[in-house]
Formats: structure tokens, sequence, C-alpha cells
């Protein structure tokens, strides 16, 4: 069964950020924040809570997906979509038509930086903030 | 750097409002955070000058796997310090190693002074010098917001600040660093000050490739997995270091009363556990620690009649528990929590600020000082009294405050009580008073400070009292820890990162470095602070101890004075024989 990330428990997030270096460690080989594919951030200063940007995995209707004008993602098997890099020509339309503003982008590559639910992020979150969960949705 | 085989040094010039960069090879030599800190301490500092001159340094450094690695989350800030007139060196976490290294800068080297209030942006391709003039005068907190809302970078930036404490050049005044952890001891924040420096933010933007990710990954995983399996998770996350004050108090090592007392009869209501249960709201981490050892704690204040209240939050830990707590006789948390943040918005070492008002409240009883002085009528317990003499502290209100601003050392000389003027080496206390191990480990530790060498943790597990194992085992610890905060590494996590555990984690990072080598690094380290030390004139035969650390009982009973002051004498002979053995690098 495919697997899909939730960002349920965010409200026993210490903000430690390993989620972001372990992301951008396994999927980009980069020790920068900013190649992440999960973005975890304060609202309001340090004083306020800690959130997660990250693919929410749609189902049904994935406005990334629609948005790109080249076919460069492709529908994930139980929620969210792939990069096709090669396909990709950059033009930044998936960043805007994602509407809880999870997909980033990679200046320095010109290509977006899109969450493939692997799962790397939960098995480095130390307080259960993030967990893998079975979907039983085929393409 | 990172990957490379130099150290990138910035240097800041406040007066030309100009920068400078160094790449230096020589450097490798001292690995980093306090290796090359001390190293370019020794090349900058002005000994004939003041230590608040302008032509004074300041320097931020951070070590050669910082951030990229569990838990190595610390940035040392070396200077000269004008609380002791003497070596200033202090730690901070939060998220500004991982900006500095994203940043691309391995230290930072601040010199001169701006001609008005300023604070400086810094990202991995500019750095900008701004006016803060409007925010000269702010609490800490609100020039945080400022710079925050008017500054880019949020999520991947860390902003340092100092309050009213460090423009009046308090001299143990300290620099806030991301809201909740701080350069707080030895008064960084007054050079902050002297440099007309409110703030500084740090962006950190830059792509750093991993060069062999399998080999690193590997070893990434093992701390990861150690570090979120072993004690230290439970032991500093549950409950966190406020866990320690029943144990302290329980051994009779808990400061009370300006030491007049090792134990508090209220210490129920003061800790670890109460603050759980009645303030405990949230724990945080700085970046790259899956432990999260920041222990928010909330109280309630009535800011005005007819039930209007507000919530705080604020930052709290043993230290401060018992600085702002039992050695002013404070009876709750609450009122702990009120004193903490009145200090932090202010920007003071709160360490320092407890010790000095326990011994001006001590002073006044015995009619040192008059009430016209402290223009309050300080006693033991009185909250509202405290949160007032710290304001004064921080605007230095009158001569009294004034001097008590310089530190209790120098107030005792002028107002005299300095058999109670609680100090090692012109710097106030810290929280144990558990024996010879932390009267030696504080009194000869390069900052004296508890974490140079944990002189409290020699202490309680030496089985035997020996003077010669003590003064072995702190020495051994004190240069260890050299090495260990050239690596920049949280001392929490002392023990997760053993020799075998660094070899393996710089070695990943293609870092070739042998055991023997991490041995001469440290030595290479201890031997640079002692130079600096006695270039500005520390002499160990010289320091006197207050009589009260041998009039209060600590854990092993009535302290012996002889006995201490002899630890001290075969200390110095020690180093006396190991600054002979050169180093053959150098």
């Amino acid at each position: 069964m495919p697997k899909v990330l939730k960002a349920e428990g965010m409200n026993k997030c210490i903000g430690c950020f390993t989620c972001m270096l372990a992301c951008a460690g396994v999927n980009r080989q980069n020790h920068s924040l900013v190649k992440s594919a999960i973005k975890v951030r304060t609202s309001g200063g340090l004083k306020g809570k800690f959130v997660a940007d990250v693919c929410i995995a749609c189902k049904d209707d994935r406005a990334c997906a629609e948005a790109c004008p080249s076919g460069a993602l492709e529908i994930r098997a139980g929620g969210g979509v792939l990069l096709k890099p090669e396909k990709c020509i950059g033009c930044r339309r998936c960043v805007s038509a994602c509407i809880v503003g999870a997909v980033f982008f990679d200046e320095a590559e010109g290509k977006p930086i899109i969450c493939k639910h692997c799962g790397v992020c939960t098995r480095f979150c130390p307080h259960e903030c993030l967990r893998m969960e079975a979907v039983d949705n085929a393409v | 750097m990172l990957y490379e085989k130099y150290i990138r040094v910035l240097h800041i010039d406040l007066t030309k409002q100009k920068i400078l960069i160094e790449q230096r090879e020589d450097l490798h030599a001292y690995l980093g955070g306090v290796g090359v800190a001390s190293k370019l301490l020794e090349e900058h500092i002005r000994p004939e000058l003041d230590p608040l001159d302008p032509e004074q340094p300041i320097i931020l450094s951070i070590g050669a796997a910082s951030s990229v690695y569990p838990v190595i989350t610390k940035t040392v800030a070396m200077f000269y310090s004008p609380l002791t007139s003497e070596l200033g060196e202090s730690y901070a976490g939060g998220r500004l190693a991982l900006t500095m290294l994203l940043a691309g800068y391995d230290a930072i080297v601040i010199h001169g002074k701006a001609p008005k209030p300023s604070y400086i942006t810094i990202n991995c391709n500019n750095i900008e010098f701004k006016d803060a003039r409007a925010l000269w005068g702010m609490m800490s907190d609100e020039a945080g917001r400022v710079i925050r809302e008017k500054e880019p970078g949020g999520g991947k930036r860390s902003i340092l600040r100092i309050g009213p404490a460090g423009e009046n050049q308090v001299s143990f005044a300290s620099v806030c660093v991301d809201t909740y952890r701080h350069f707080g001891r030895l008064g960084l924040g007054a050079v902050f000050g002297s440099k007309n420096l409110k703030a500084m933010t740090i962006i950190g933007d830059r792509s750093i490739p991993i060069k062999n990710f399998k080999a690193y990954f590997k070893v990434y995983q093992e701390i990861y997995d150690k570090v979120t399996d072993t004690e230290i998770m439970s032991k500093y996350h549950d409950a966190g270091t406020a866990i320690n004050v029943l144990p302290l108090n329980e051994m009779g090592a808990l400061p009370t009363r300006n030491l007049s007392q090792n134990r508090f009869e209220q210490v129920e209501d003061i800790s670890g556990e109460a603050f759980v249960t009645r303030n405990l709201v949230r724990k945080m981490a700085c970046t790259g620690c899956p432990v999260g050892c920041i222990h928010i704690g909330q109280f309630r204040r009535e800011f005005d009649k007819g039930h209007d209240y507000e919530s705080v939050s604020v930052g709290y830990d043993y230290e401060l528990i018992f600085a702002l707590g039992s050695y002013l006789g404070i009876r709750s948390s609450d009122e702990i929590l009120q004193l903490i943040e009145k200090v932090e918005e202010l920007g003071l070492d709160a360490m320092s600020a407890g010790v000095v008002l326990g011994w001006a409240t001590e002073a006044l009883a015995n009619g040192l000082v008059t009430e016209a002085d402290t223009l309050l009528p300080l006693a033991f317990g009185s909250t509202e009294n405290y949160l007032k003499a710290i304001e004064y502290l921080a605007a230095q209100a009158n001569d009294f405050y004034k001097n008590l601003a310089k530190g209790v050392a120098k107030a005792s000389e002028i107002y005299g009580g300095q058999d109670y003027a609680m100090h090692f080496a012109g710097n106030e206390m810290p929280g144990y008073h558990t024996g010879y191990g932390t009267l030696l480990g504080t009194t000869v530790g390069a900052r004296h400070s508890h974490l140079c060498n944990g002189g409290y943790s020699v202490d309680q597990s030496l089985k035997e009292f020996s003077k010669e194992k003590a003064v072995e085992a702190i020495f051994e610890e004190e240069r260890e820890r050299c090495m260990l905060n050239a690596l920049t590494i949280c001392l929490f996590a002392r023990k997760v990162y053993d020799r075998k555990t660094i070899l393996a984690a710089l070695n990943a990072l293609d870092y070739p470095i042998t055991d023997a080598e991490l041995t001469a690094i440290a030595d290479r380290i201890y031997k640079t602070k002692l130079r600096i030390k006695k270039q500005l004139g520390f002499d160990l035969k010289a320091v006197r101890l207050p009589k009260r650390f041998f009039e209060t009982p600590g854990l092993w009973g009535k302290l012996d004075e002889q006995t201490a002051y002899d630890m001290i004498r075969m200390y110095d002979e020690k180093l006396g024989a190991y600054c002979q053995i050169v180093d053959p690098l150098l």
C-alpha cells in the first residue's frame, strides 16, 4: 500500500529542524535547509507555534500538476506528485498553484522542490510530529 | 570551512563600515570554535587598553562539524571581559551556528565602533550596516521583533541583540540569541554596547553539497540514534536542568540567601517538579538538536484592576532558578519567572544579577550601605523590590548601582563585605556549592565558569577525596573541553561525542585527523588561552576566595581554606610544567 506523510503532531514540535536537515541530506545530498521539501517555521517569531509547510498529498485534484505546462509532475500513487526533472522547465507555476504553500523553488537548480513522501523526515523526528500513513488508493 | 582546507574569517570594521575576508590555512591547527577564536583573540586583543575600548575585538566562531551532526549547536564568543578584566568566553545555541555555516563564515571578528547606534545584517553575499538609533533603549525582545519584521530570511536566520543593560555597559550584560538562548556570562552585551552595536542578524542561505553522502549519513544516523536512545534525552528533555534543584538541595549544595545557607526550606515550591506542574508550557530545541532542552514556563500577570491579565512566557533552567530563586530567597516558581523576564528584557546575565543582588541585600542588612544607596528596602524573598532593583542596575540609577553594575568583586572592594561577595576571580558564583572540586574548578577554569571543567561533577563522582586526584581530574577535563569546544559540541552531549565518535564524524566529512592530533589541538588551545590570561595579568596565586565558601557547609561538610589554596597552588605548579612543553607545530 502506498504511504503519505502526515504532519499532524506539530503541537509536539521542538523546532530542531532535524527533519529538514535529513530531507535535504538524503534527497538532495546537501547540508542546506533551503533544499528541504518540508519546511518547519514559526508563525510570529520563536514565541509563536511551529508549523510544517509540506505536501498534503492531494488525491483527486492536484493543482500543481494541473498548472504544470510540460507534464513534469506525474500523479503519485496514494496522493501527491512526483517530479520528472528532465521534463521541468522551471516556470514556477506549480509553486503559485499550491494553495498550502508546500512547493518550494530551488533557485540554484531552477527547479521546484517536491516532496515524494519517502518518509525520511519521520525517521528523524524525535517527537512523533510526523508520521507515514498507509493509504489504499492506487492511481 | 566545511570540506575546505582553510578557516574563513569575516572581519567587520564598524568604524569604517568595511569588511575583509581571510582564508586562513594556518588556523586549521586550532580545529575551529574556541581554538580559532582564542587564536584570533590573541592576535587582535589590546591588553593595554580598557576592555570596553572600541579597539577591542569580538570574535564569534563555529566548529569543523557545526550543525551537520546532531547537537553540535554552539557558537563561541571570545572577548576581553569587562567583568573580570580577563579572558571572556561564552557560548550560545539557537540558530546562530547553522546560519554562520550557511552564510559561509567559520569566524566573525568585529572591530571598532559604529559612529551611531547600528545593527548589521549578514548573508552569503552581502553585509549591510543599518541604522539602529530608534532601537537604542528598546528592550531586547522588542528590538528582536522589529528586526524580525523588517529583515528577510525568516526561518533560516539568527538574530542577536542586546537590551538597555548592554547599551549602558553593565559589566555583566548579556547578548540574547534567537529569543531563548544567550551569550550570558562575562559581559559580551557590554562589549556590543561599547561598539554601538544593538543587534546582528545572520541569514544562512548558501547551499553546501554533501561530499561523501554514504559515509556521512552512516555516521549521522549512528549519532542521532545514540542521542535519542540514551539517557541525555530523558534527563535534559523531560523536566530539564531544573530537575537538579531538589537533589542539590538534598546534598546541601544549593546556594541559598547569598550562600548563608546550603539548603532552602521552601525548595519544593521552586523545584523542577514545581515548574512542571505550574508553569511548563513548551519545550524547544536549538537547530540540529533532537533533544530539545529549552523549557518555557508561563505565568499570569495582572496588568490592571478589573481582571485584566496577560500571560507571559519565559525560558528557565537550573542556573536561573538558583540565582534568581534560592539565592535571593524567592519562594515560588511564578516569582522566579517574573525575575527571569525582567533580566531577559533588560539584557543581563541572570547568574551575575542574582549574585550581586544577594550581596547587596546582605550589605544593606549589615549597614555597609544604606537605603539611600539601594533606593529600596532590599530583603530576601521580596520579589517586588528585586524587580525594581534589576531596573536600577540596568540603568545604573545612582552611584551604588553604578558600582554594583561592575560586578560583586568591584562593588565589595568599595563598600566592604568581601567575605560574602561570592565570586571566583571576578565572575559571580554558579549554583553549585558542592566542595573542593567546584572551588578549584571554577577558580582555575579559563573563564571561571562551572562549565570549564565541571568541578561540581568531580565532587560528586570522587569516591574518596584526594587533592592530587581532584587536581588531575579537573586538569584533564579542562583540557579535553578545549577540544570539545573547538568543535562547539553542546556539552550536554559530551558523553555522546567520545573520541571514537568525533574521529568518525570528522573523517566522514573528509577531514582527516587522528586521536593524537585531537590531543595536540586540545593542548594548543589550552596554552593559547593561558597565554592570553597571562598577558591580561591573571595570576592564579593572587586569587582570593571569599570566606563564606569555607563557612557554609557543602556536600562534604565545611571546607578547609588551606586545602583549597593548596589545591590551587598544586594546579598552578602543574600549569607551570605544562606550559614548558613546547608545541612542535608552532
